[in-house]
């Protein structure tokens, strides 16, 4: 009985397939991939491209982006992978650099060129785009309802003072995807706002996580409220049956995530007819699984999403309001982590004393205005805002030619001491002036 | 003392096979951990400029402020640990040994449970069941409005760590107080010692070098661990520093190995102190015969306290397993005390999907296992009971491993070894799975080490000079009566290697080059990734537990049918 019914099964898809993607070659053998994905998405891809392919086995190696990227590098030189397989296009970026990726244009036709305001694919054709994200808060609906919080909608709400300590984000020099979104703040809102909206929202985080999935893990189990995360995260989180709930706040971009064949790829006809299945029909319908829930970049695949899914194509707002510079993100990448991480990941302590010694003045404020306590309230809030560097100088050879063992003029680590001591020196005076403000509406 | 000079000088004859098995064991040790280390370590006195020899970057460490804070709360947060672990262990080791206690077999085994729970998992349990809305915190927040910080900041991972390492207490104390010679004990209680003061003059004093062979281990480990920290999202530590500036930097950023360099220089140092304090004593007990404490009966009110601590404080080490158990049968747990459901479609996930992480693991795990307690014991020989020049070097050596960040040994592993061509297939050598048994070898080795040099100081060598004088040969000295006498040593260094490489993930996230080889660590890192994994993969750890468990236990009953068989059973 099983039998027959896999038979079918096998037979509707070989046709699904064939009508759906050119097989040039038939590819055979072991196609080696190294991805950051989840086991949810990679084994449903896996199934149904090996039923796809009879003869074809997909070896999945799994690894977080930047331990693929490094084992990439570090295996150049005896190169056993075929596939790249990963959701930050800036992991792409790096390998394509330094001259580790193939290019390969794939046959599947009717992609657009693009999504929101970003690029699907790599303009010379090293990487292409097999599914899209956009980035957005995420919370947990039990939580909200026992603390007695309202769900937030733009990237401001939280800072406000009621969500002190109820919000959390994985560290940009962690988590790629999170790079991007403090990267979209930062392009979105400029140079100097960007910053003093990153660090209103960090004043209330309960915490920074060391992994992007620490995040939705947290708001999932309730050991904090919301979070700051890529959309799929929390799709798929609903989709298991977690009481969570997201928004996309305008200021978000939708990016896609990447495919690129690996130089010197040992199964090269095997490595294009992977990209040329994750594009087709079959393929990008299997996004849609409640597990996986990502953002088809085939349109035609959104008239068998179940209601209410995002659509990017449809929703022009999605993803619009930011024009993403690869070109400015790639060149200051090292130095934006660095930064948030001196001056935020490692100063949160003192970063939180004084987001609340500000957040308890300003709510004095309100009942009683006094212009002295209002002028010190102001104060406190630029000092928190300050930056140790401008926005030339982040991308500027000098300083940013330090960060990753470059050897620029300067060294990362004395760099880094500068600027934590900086942050530390300004997030102890806006406490104090805080504190002050609130003793005169006393 | 004529005798013991005498000893000594018989001892002192340099033999060709000792010198021969010393050069193998220092080759392997340099090629699968000197080498690879140094192709990475080299990078902390490398200007990134030049090229040249520097040691401003070593500067730079002390100048950053973040860096001291790190290395501080490392010194706290292992110190306390060490603490914690010691009260969680002694008594369980006293209670099982000093009493006949039912259920002494369990409390051994459960109590080397906790080591078998990758440190990452651990964490998640505990953060469902003590964390801030966890089950506790929630229902004390409830019935009476406030909330206990187990698990903030460095709290939490001290409550984690003391929990997931004080195993290592727990087993080579009571090693050590099963091999205290028990006519030491009657001649205190014949000149009137007895109770607490006999325990803490005689007893305790004897049982020093499985205690400190534990504490010393627990404290490195801590020290070193980045696992449990970085799950709990504390980063201001050292060994998670190291982790976060190669792992998100990049491998030429020369902090990250710095960090490195100062951690492995940590480590010794802790192991030189360890060393100092059992420095001019001897351990060694001559009688064989009647091996062990006097085992009494416990009167009624002491068995009540007895088992009321033994409850406790199995309760709060098993706290972990008791929260995975609960999350691995859970449909939604979120935001509240208990799950919203029960179901058992994990489990059916995990067999049908997941078994050759099983399969693996174990295989992986007992041949590292294997390879360590040879080289440990063959290490601890050589260094006791020879003269070879230099021995103390290669007991340095393999302890350095457990300085060696497990990321660190992954990168060297591919550095020095991905361009070397296996003979015959062509593939890379490190695309083979035994790559990953020696890595899991030389990781856990410093185990195995300290357990069986802990078990070799309380054989006195005085029973190997009769063997001697007997016509016995050095070999068959070793095998006849060393090694036997080891053997309750031996096999505690094989568990704790065997359970701690059944659920290592650092250096095999580097090395795994396809799910088909992959341990059971990198499927439960693989689960954990995603939220419909956190079923199969708290499900699968369980399994795992379950597994490593059944082989400690099994191990015991051999081990206490061996010690029957030669009638060293007490009475």
């Amino acid at each position: 009985m099983r039998k027959t019914v896999t038979a079918i099964a096998l037979a509707a898809t070989m046709l699904t397939t064939t009508a759906g993607v050119a097989m040039a070659q038939s590819p055979s053998g072991r196609v080696v991939v190294v991805t950051s994905f989840p086991n949810d998405l990679t084994s449903a891809f896996q199934q149904a491209f090996q039923a796809a392919y009879p003869g074809v086995t997909l070896e999945v190696q799994n690894r977080n982006t930047n331990a693929g990227v490094k084992y990439l590098q570090e295996t150049a030189a005896n190169n056993a992978t075929d596939l790249f397989w990963a959701s930050a296009p800036d992991a792409f970026e790096v390998l394509k650099e330094a001259g580790l990726l193939a290019q390969y244009t794939p046959k599947v036709e009717g992609i657009p060129d693009r999504i929101g305001a970003y690029h699907m694919n790599d303009p010379e054709g090293y990487y292409s785009g097999f599914a899209a994200s956009g980035y957005g808060i995420m919370w947990n609906t039990r939580y909200l309802q026992a603390n007695d919080l309202p769900a937030p909608k733009e990237w401001d709400d939280l800072a406000k003072p009621i969500y002190f300590d109820h919000v959390a984000m994985a560290a940009p020099s962690r988590s790629g995807t999170t790079h991007l979104t403090i990267e979209t703040i930062l392009q979105g809102e400029g140079w100097d706002k960007g910053w003093k909206t990153l660090k209103e929202i960090s004043g209330n985080f309960r915490t920074i996580t060391e992994r992007s999935f620490g995040v939705p893990d947290g708001v999932n189990t309730g050991s904090f409220g919301l979070g700051i995360v890529i959309d799929f995260f929390a799709l798929s989180s609903q989709a298991s049956g977690f009481p969570v709930d997201m928004v996309y706040p305008t200021v978000t971009t939708i990016v896609p995530a990447n495919i690129a064949i690996v130089k010197n790829a040992p199964n090269r006809a095997g490595a294009e007819a992977f990209i040329d299945f994750l594009l087709s029909e079959e393929g990008q319908e299997i996004l849609l699984n409640p597990a996986i829930r990502r953002l088809p970049v085939n349109p035609k695949t959104y008239a068998k999403a179940p209601e209410g899914y995002p659509n990017p194509f449809e929703d022009t707002s999605l993803g619009a309001a930011v024009n993403f510079d690869v070109n400015v993100s790639q060149a200051r990448y090292n130095v934006v982590d660095a930064l948030f991480d001196q001056l935020v990941t490692f100063q949160l302590a003192e970063l939180k004393t004084a987001t609340q010694a500000i957040q308890r003045a300003e709510i004095a404020l309100e009942k009683k205005d006094n212009a002295e306590a209002r002028a010190l309230v102001e104060e406190a809030r630029a000092l928190i805002a300050a930056m140790p560097i401008t926005e030339a100088q982040a991308s500027d050879p000098s300083i940013a030619g330090a960060f990753g063992g470059g050897g620029g003029e300067a060294r990362q680590a004395e760099l880094e001491q500068g600027w934590a001591s900086f942050a530390r020196t300004n997030y102890g005076n806006a406490r104090q002036k805080a504190e002050q403000a609130l003793k005169m509406l006393r | 003392m004529i005798a013991r000079t005498l000893t000594r000088m018989s001892l002192a004859d340099i033999r060709p096979g000792q010198a021969a098995i010393a050069i193998l064991i220092a080759a392997f040790l340099l090629l699968f951990l000197v080498i690879p280390v140094i192709r990475v370590v080299f990078v902390a006195f490398q200007d990134p400029a030049t090229g040249g020899f520097t040691l401003v970057h070593f500067l730079d460490f002390f100048r950053t402020d973040l860096f001291i804070r790190s290395f501080w709360n490392s010194f706290y947060v292992s110190s306390m640990s060490v603490v914690i672990a010691t009260i969680f262990a002694l008594p369980l080791a006293y209670i099982t040994s000093r009493f006949n206690f039912r259920g002494t077999i369990l409390i051994q085994t459960l109590g080397v449970v906790p080591l078998i729970m990758p440190p990452f998992i651990g964490a998640v349990a505990m953060q469902l069941l003590f964390g801030r809305n966890g089950t506790i915190n929630m229902m004390l927040h409830d019935t009476f409005g406030f909330r206990i910080p187990f698990m903030e900041g460095l709290n939490g991972v001290i409550f984690v760590q003391s929990i997931h390492f004080f195993p290592f207490i727990l087993i080579n104390l009571s090693a050590s107080l099963r091999n205290i010679d028990r006519s030491m004990e009657e001649a205190a209680q014949n000149l009137g010692s007895s109770g607490f003061r006999l325990f803490r003059r005689i007893v305790f004093p004897l049982a020093m070098p499985g205690y400190i062979a534990g504490a010393s281990l627990v404290f490195i480990k801590v020290f070193d661990d980045l696992g449990t920290p970085l799950l709990l999202n504390v980063n201001d530590m050292l060994a998670p520093q190291a982790y976060l500036r190669i792992s998100s930097i990049g491998i030429n950023d020369p902090m990250g190995y710095v960090i490195s360099v100062v951690l492995v220089v940590c480590s010794l140092l802790a192991l030189w102190v360890a060393a100092l304090a059992m420095k001019g004593k001897d351990y060694a007990t001559v009688q064989r015969g009647g091996g062990g404490l006097t085992k009494r009966n416990m009167r009624p009110w002491e068995k009540v306290a007895a088992y009321a601590i033994v409850i406790l404080i199995l309760f709060l080490v098993l706290a972990p397993h008791l929260g995975l158990t609960l999350l691995s049968f859970a449909t939604i747990w979120s935001f509240s005390p208990l799950p919203d459901g029960y179901t058992l479609r994990h489990y059916e996930t995990v067999i049908f999907e997941s078994s050759q992480f099983i399969r693996n693991t174990l295989l992986y795990a007992s041949m590292a296992a294997g390879i360590d307690v040879i080289i440990g014991t063959a290490i601890a020989y050589l260094v006791l009971r020879t003269k070879l020049v230099g021995r103390q070097w290669l007991d340095y050596m393999a302890m350095a491993a457990l300085a060696v960040p497990g990321v660190v040994l992954g990168i060297g592993y591919l550095r020095t070894f991905y361009t070397v061509d296996m003979p015959f297939t062509g593939q890379p050598l490190t695309s083979f799975w035994l790559v990953l048994v020696i890595a899991l070898a030389i990781r856990r080795l410093p185990y195995a080490l300290r357990a069986c040099t802990a078990a070799l100081q309380q054989v006195s060598e005085a029973l190997e000079e009769a063997a001697e004088n007997l016509g016995a040969t050095k070999a068959r000295t070793i095998r006849k009566i060393v090694v036997p006498l080891m053997s309750g040593g031996i096999l505690a260094g094989f568990i704790t290697s065997f359970a701690t490489a059944a659920v290592e993930l650092s250096a095999t996230i580097m090395l795994v080059q396809s799910t088909s080889d992959a341990p059971l660590a990198y499927g439960l890192y693989v689960f954990m990734q995603s939220a419909a994994g956190r079923g199969p993969g708290a499900a699968l750890g369980i399994l795992a537990v379950l597994i490593v468990g059944a082989c400690t236990y099994l191990s015991h009953v051999i081990i206490e049918r061996g010690r029957e068989r030669r009638g060293e059973k007490s009475h």
